[in-house]
């Protein structure tokens, strides 16, 4: 392993994440914010929603954040360098394994994802408060879910981006991620789709499920939340699984 | 240490299209599409020795940006085997990579980054301090007349300037062997004759190049041995003044009839200095000759004179003087231009 080499491709992706600092800010936090404003002051200070719901709608904006956040550093660079131009050549030529270059790429992706949400906690809860319960009984369980979340979400990002054409970038939003996010428990807990049993069930193939949950279980755990060891366990298997998956898709892709 | 490129046997058959060039790809398999198979190199082998300049020759679809592909890591190929150095480069692609510097046929440029960051990163990803990278970068932005476009964002470059940074760029890590796949296409003439100089020059510290092209100018000017391919096979190798002088005679003359005995083809044989006469297969009823000769255009009134003494009409008479090009022709029976 060639560590220089590795640095030194952390060091362009951060240079050039730099350099579009304000881009990724409104990409990664507009959205969110403007859902915690409506749903969490709006809807809740004229009635419509109760007190409660402000703190219950943390977690998941975490993890819509968090996950948007490492799918798109990863997947969406990806796309465009695999492409007609094929920017990435340059790195695949560097002195090191093409599957450290995928692996930068999921550990900058993560980083970010991290970031992400701890920058989500802050914020959401300044444009809440007062109001907002936040327990964080083990700060321990809860650093090791958004490790896992933030990785998960950067080895989707590898899945997807290795995996899509630069024209189907319009079909993952509306195809994967909007379904994602509506079914991700994000809004909710898992709980409150017992009226619906069948689709209660079709939603646990959802990644975004564990990490609402998961979040969840261990920022609030005053609500109802999946047992924190099934989420870690479902995490780690949707961990492997799209990096393993990523890794063959991002093979194919670097040599014809 | 010496590098030098060797390949043997070396098979590659698409069966998602091919890269549009040297290494490119259009990634995902299109599963829709009945997988067509595209036979791109069939059994090339080829020696090139450390310290010489190289040159693949062949027509476009001969499978020279597949050959580079290859060598770079950058196409698996369908069997053979290809070193580069005393490394099999499938094996120990790392190591490989180490000792090379490429240039894609079409650049392939970081365009999230300006020029000098480029070549900086470049330098970093092969472990170059920063202020030997610094002071590289700086000395090839002047090498190749970009120093006063350094900072900006190379999306704005013009074909040429990409094409030039690019070559930079395969130079920032100063690699052993050095490969340039069409390295002069979009290249005005006087840059062109910039990028020989610093090409020839590059080959004087002892470093090995190997360049494809389809110019037979560039091949004859620049390269000391050449390999004339053709259907992803070698059909000639050696120097430029070898492998001109293979053709038979050197000058090509070529015939087009109208209203014609066949008579004609035996009789051109009989006139002094033809060394060959090749029958065309005709087209659009006009029938022609490839006369090979060691002689040019003192042969045309001999053949004019013949083609009246037979009530041939002669419709079109075209004369080369020894080149690449007829070397081409009179293995393939096409030209490098069609």
């Amino acid at each position: 392993m060639n560590w220089k080499t590795f640095f030194a491709l952390l060091a362009r992706d951060a240079h050039v994440a730099r350099r579009n600092v304000i881009a990724i800010m409104l990409q990664t936090f507009l959205q969110p914010m403007m859902f915690v404003f409506i749903f969490g002051r709006v809807m809740v200070s004229s009635g419509y929603m109760p007190p409660t719901y402000k703190s219950l709608l943390l977690p998941g904006i975490m993890a819509i954040s968090m996950i948007f956040t490492g799918v798109w550093a990863v997947a969406m660079p990806l796309i465009g360098e695999f492409q007609f131009t094929r920017e990435i050549e340059d790195r695949l030529l560097a002195p090191i394994e093409n599957d450290w270059l995928a692996i930068e790429k999921v550990f900058f992706g993560a980083a970010q994802a991290v970031v992400a949400g701890l920058v989500v906690i802050p914020a959401a809860w300044l444009l809440l408060r007062p109001g907002v319960e936040l327990n964080l009984p083990s700060p321990l369980t809860f650093a090791g879910i958004t490790l896992l979340v933030a990785l998960m979400s950067a080895c989707g990002g590898l899945a997807l981006g290795c995996s899509i054409d630069q024209t189907k970038i319009g079909l993952m939003f509306s195809m994967v991620l909007t379904p994602m996010i509506f079914f991700g428990c994000t809004y909710y807990p898992w709980s409150a789709l017992a009226n619906f049993p069948i689709l209660q069930k079709i939603v646990l193939v959802n990644p975004l499920v564990y990490a609402s949950e998961g979040l969840r279980g261990t920022l609030v755990p005053q609500f109802p939340h999946l047992p924190v060891i099934a989420v870690f366990a479902a995490l780690l298997i949707f961990d492997t699984f799209f990096l393993v998956f990523g890794l063959r898709q991002f093979r194919r892709k670097a040599v014809t | 240490m010496l590098a030098g490129i060797r390949t043997q046997d070396l098979r590659k058959v698409y069966t998602s299209p091919p890269p549009l060039a040297a290494g490119g790809g259009f990634g995902g398999r299109r599963s829709k599409q009945p997988a067509r198979e595209i036979l791109a190199l069939d059994g090339l082998s080829l020696d090139v020795r450390a310290g010489e300049i190289f040159g693949l020759l062949g027509p476009n679809g001969a499978g020279k940006s597949t050959t580079v592909g290859i060598l770079t890591t950058r196409v698996r190929p369908t069997s053979g085997k290809v070193w580069i150095g005393d490394y099999d480069v499938w094996a120990q692609q790392v190591e490989v990579k180490r000792l090379i510097g490429v240039v894609a046929q079409r650049p392939n440029l970081d365009f999230s980054l300006t020029a000098r960051e480029i070549l900086l990163f470049h330098g970093a990803y092969f472990g170059i301090d920063s202020r030997t990278r610094s002071a590289r970068a700086t000395e090839l932005l002047e090498r190749f007349k970009l120093s006063d476009r350094g900072h900006q964002l190379v999306r704005g470059f013009s074909g040429g300037m990409m094409q030039r940074l690019s070559i930079a760029r395969a130079m920032m890590h100063d690699p052993q062997v050095l490969f340039l796949d069409e390295p002069s296409a979009g290249l005005d003439p006087q840059t062109r004759l910039l990028l020989w100089e610093i090409i020839r020059e590059y080959n004087q510290s002892g470093k090995t190049i190997l360049l494809t092209t389809h110019n037979m100018e560039e091949a004859d000017a620049l390269c000391q041995r050449l390999a004339i391919i053709d259907h992803g096979r070698d059909i000639a190798l050696g120097t430029p003044a070898e492998l001109k002088a293979s053709v038979p005679g050197g000058f090509l003359l070529r015939l087009r009839f109208g209203a014609h005995s066949p008579e004609i083809f035996d009789r051109l044989k009989t006139l002094s200095g033809v060394r060959e006469v090749r029958v065309l297969a005709p087209t659009d009823g006009e029938h022609g000759a490839d006369v090979y000769a060691d002689r040019g255009g003192s042969l045309v009134s001999e053949i004019a004179s013949l083609a009246a003494a037979t009530s041939a009409e002669l419709s079109d008479l075209q004369i080369s003087e020894p080149s690449l090009e007829n070397l081409f022709l009179h293995h393939t029976g096409r030209s490098l231009r069609e």
